[in-house]
């Protein structure tokens, strides 16, 4: 057993630190830092300052731009880079897709999507979930259908996250409606122009948008668009949210949200009441549990299985993420209410939108009832 | 950051966890029942037993008996013995008791008592203030380790103390130190900073004994959920009883991450966080103690309520250690007190 980073990864850490801090564009930065809302040519930008360096898609195979780095630095690397305000590198194309494609794609398949993709010279979504397969995403109906050498895809995706600011979507389409459900699925690839394909932008509760619904009316997509082989979608599928559990934890941006509104509870003068520091502390130690357990989680799996605690990051940690919103309405008091005030401190008119958008966390990337049925079942035994 | 045992940490491990199995309710549901039937609330022999095998002479130097082995070696024994609800005073005899005496005893007095403790030969217990209760087996302890006013003597035990049986098996006695003999451990003089170091050791080790307990309670109630048949199917079919499960599972996880960083920082020798560092590890195990051992019995209905079946008593023991040497309220008040100290808690740094 060992408390400190060695010598190596400490000067690893540093470096990343002076990298985001002094790399990345400070006016994006700031917007992380006030929770204002971040512009397409924003995430473009840092991601492609990271990609410059290298350091924008660490967990791809080394040969398409990954890094040889163990779980323990791109853990650092992740939690530096939210510790700075850094937008993370897109997650469709450096979590999603881009691993797919590595793992499942054809040679030119990768040599054609990989540095585009990476570089956010192409902006992909998601095309899983439907109105009616949601959390049973292989309940999916949407169609792809042979003619000739090409597909032609109709149905209707939703909660298509940044669809608005998409160049191509990876879509789970049926190709054989014959068999078991999770037998007949594949992915197909295609630009959002393609004639066929319609946006509508789903507004949120907190007045923003940022999910979509995508239809498809005969969209005609060559045959070379396909990932992998026909009928291997549910098992790419699998891969990718897999992929997608992984530093899904959001430890270091609620860390620094909790240092923030400690900020702001000491400037209101709060923080001499017990119980709202009581508050603090149960947050903050719950926090430190958290991170602690995917320290012990990336330490500990060298050999490329996750290990098994990993399943409680995404619940525990959406929760916490989620608390610490709750938190800062709590903070606003009154003030919550006046969201549309230019006289309020911006993070108090932030903190119900902000409040009611995080309530997705424990939704998306597998429902925090999805994750206890993993615990529940695979660790478990139940 | 390394959180694994070595090999011989393992050894160790292995080595103490077949000794306790005469504890384990799985092989014998009545062996504790037995022991904690009568006094003094522990086995003797089995003592004498974790003597022979070092356990209690384990964090002392060589030169004073001991194995000096550190604060994870400590922490894996008190594991084992929160697994198997062991009522051997583990933790308040060689942990906190004797951890003064090898902090602050002169050559002779760690030579004398040391040994002792470690031949299985003498128990020590700690004590605070002129009257003192519960104090754990201080009707059996030989040696009173006295604190009074931030000074730390050694006392005989009193005479004609009366001791009593706790709510989870143990035993604790009041004492009242009138005109006693009190020698003063090595110099003398007030010693808080030491008091406070070895308080906070004993304070990882009770969460590592929860940390046990904790894990063994959540394997009960998955075994009971998996074999106990309601509605013509086992209990594991219905969603509501298993998400609960999963939820308790979390709460053990990070209570064992938490709890294992502290230990890591009471090994690493920085005396300066020792204190917030234990503090957090037991905040965090009071409140998935609370959870647990509550989600424990619930799970399992009426039979978890009853004296004769296991998982009542682990949720007796969380609560008695949940409230050993400092409960949530203390943590609380000790954490807020430091929170405009830093911006971010940074455990790497």
């Amino acid at each position: 057993m060992r408390l400190r980073l060695t010598e190596e990864e400490a000067a690893f850490r540093e470096e990343m630190r002076v990298f985001f801090t002094t790399e990345i564009p400070e006016d994006i930065r700031e917007k992380v830092r006030t929770g204002r809302h971040l512009e397409k040519d924003d995430f473009v930008r840092s991601m492609q300052v990271m990609n410059q360096a290298g350091i924008a898609v660490p967990n791809w195979p080394v040969e398409w731009g990954g890094q040889d780095w163990t779980p323990l630095q791109k853990h650092l690397w992740h939690e530096e880079l939210q510790l700075a305000c850094v937008p993370p590198p897109l997650a469709f194309n450096a979590g999603m897709i881009g691993p797919v494609i590595a793992h499942f794609g054809s040679q030119e398949m990768k040599e054609r999507f990989l540095p585009a993709t990476r570089n956010l010279d192409i902006w992909w979504c998601q095309g899983f979930s439907e109105p009616n397969a949601g959390s049973d995403l292989a309940s999916l109906t949407t169609r792809a259908e042979r003619d000739g050498d090409d597909w032609v895809v109709n149905g209707q995706k939703t909660w298509t996250t940044l669809g608005q600011h998409a160049d191509w979507i990876f879509c789970l389409c049926r190709t054989n409606p014959e068999v078991k459900k999770q037998a007949g699925i594949s992915m197909l690839l295609f630009p959002m122009d393609t004639p066929g394909v319609t946006l509508r932008p789903i507004k949120m509760i907190d007045g923003g948008y940022e999910v979509n619904e995508v239809f498809f009316d005969n969209v005609r997509v060559p045959g070379e668009n396909l990932v992998g082989e026909v009928d291997q979608g549910w098992t790419q599928a699998k891969f990718l949210l897999g992929n997608e559990r992984v530093g899904v934890a959001p430890v270091g941006a609620t860390k620094r949200a909790l240092a923030t509104a400690k900020e702001h509870a000491v400037q209101l003068g709060a923080l001499g009441d017990p119980l709202l520091a009581a508050r603090f502390v149960e947050l903050e130690n719950e926090l430190l549990a958290l991170e602690l357990t995917a320290l012990r989680v990336v330490a500990n799996s060298t050999d490329g299985k996750p290990h098994p605690a990993s399943s409680v990051l995404k619940l525990r940690g959406t929760e916490l993420q989620q608390a610490v919103t709750e938190l800062l309405v709590d903070l606003a008091g009154p003030f919550s209410l006046s969201s549309g005030s230019q006289t309020v401190p911006e993070w108090a008119a932030h903190a119900v939108p902000t409040y009611l958008n995080f309530r997705k966390a424990s939704i998306y990337g597998g429902s925090n009832e999805v994750q206890r049925t993993i615990i529940a079942g695979t660790i478990l035994g139940l | 950051m390394d959180f694994e045992l070595d090999d011989e940490q393992q050894a160790l491990r292995d080595a103490v966890r077949g000794l306790l199995k005469v504890y384990d309710p799985a092989t014998n549901s009545e062996r504790r029942r037995e022991v904690t039937a009568t006094d003094p609330g522990y086995d003797e022999d089995l003592w004498g037993r974790m003597a022979e095998m070092g356990l209690l002479g384990l964090p002392f130097a060589e030169d004073d008996g001991g194995m000096g082995a550190g604060p994870v070696e400590v922490a894996l024994v008190a594991e084992e013995i929160g697994r198997v609800l062991a009522p051997e005073p583990y933790v308040a005899a060689v942990v906190l008791a004797s951890g003064l005496v090898a902090e602050l005893g002169s050559d002779e007095q760690r030579a004398e008592v040391l040994g002792g403790v470690a031949s299985g030969e003498r128990l020590l217990t700690f004590a605070s203030g002129e009257v003192a209760e519960p104090v754990i087996q201080g009707a059996r302890a030989d040696t009173i380790v006295w604190e009074v006013g931030g000074q730390v003597f050694l006392v005989d035990r009193p005479e004609g103390v009366t001791g009593y049986r706790t709510h989870d098996g143990g035993r604790a006695a009041l004492l009242e130190f009138d005109r006693s003999r009190a020698i003063a451990l090595g110099a003398g003089g007030f010693v808080d900073p030491v008091l406070r170091k070895v308080r906070a050791r004993a304070q990882i080790a009770a969460c590592h004994e929860a940390v046990g307990a904790m894990e063994a309670a959540l394997a009960l109630t998955t075994s009971y959920l998996t074999t106990r048949q309601q509605f013509g199917v086992t209990l594991n079919r219905f969603q509501a009883l298993t998400f609960r499960a999963a939820d308790m599972y979390t709460d053990l996880e990070l209570t064992r991450s938490i709890v294992t960083w502290a230990t890591l920082v009471a090994a690493d020798g920085d005396e300066d966080a020792l204190g917030d560092a234990a503090a957090r590890a037991k905040l965090q195990t009071i409140r998935a103690a609370r959870r647990i051992g509550q989600e424990a019995i619930q799970l399992h209905g009426g039979i978890g309520v009853t004296d004769e079946y296991s998982v009542g008593h682990f949720t007796s023991r969380l609560t008695a250690l949940s409230h050993w040497l400092g409960d949530a309220r203390e943590q609380l008040s000790t954490l807020s007190a430091g929170l405009t100290r830093y911006g971010v808690l940074d455990p790497l740094d």
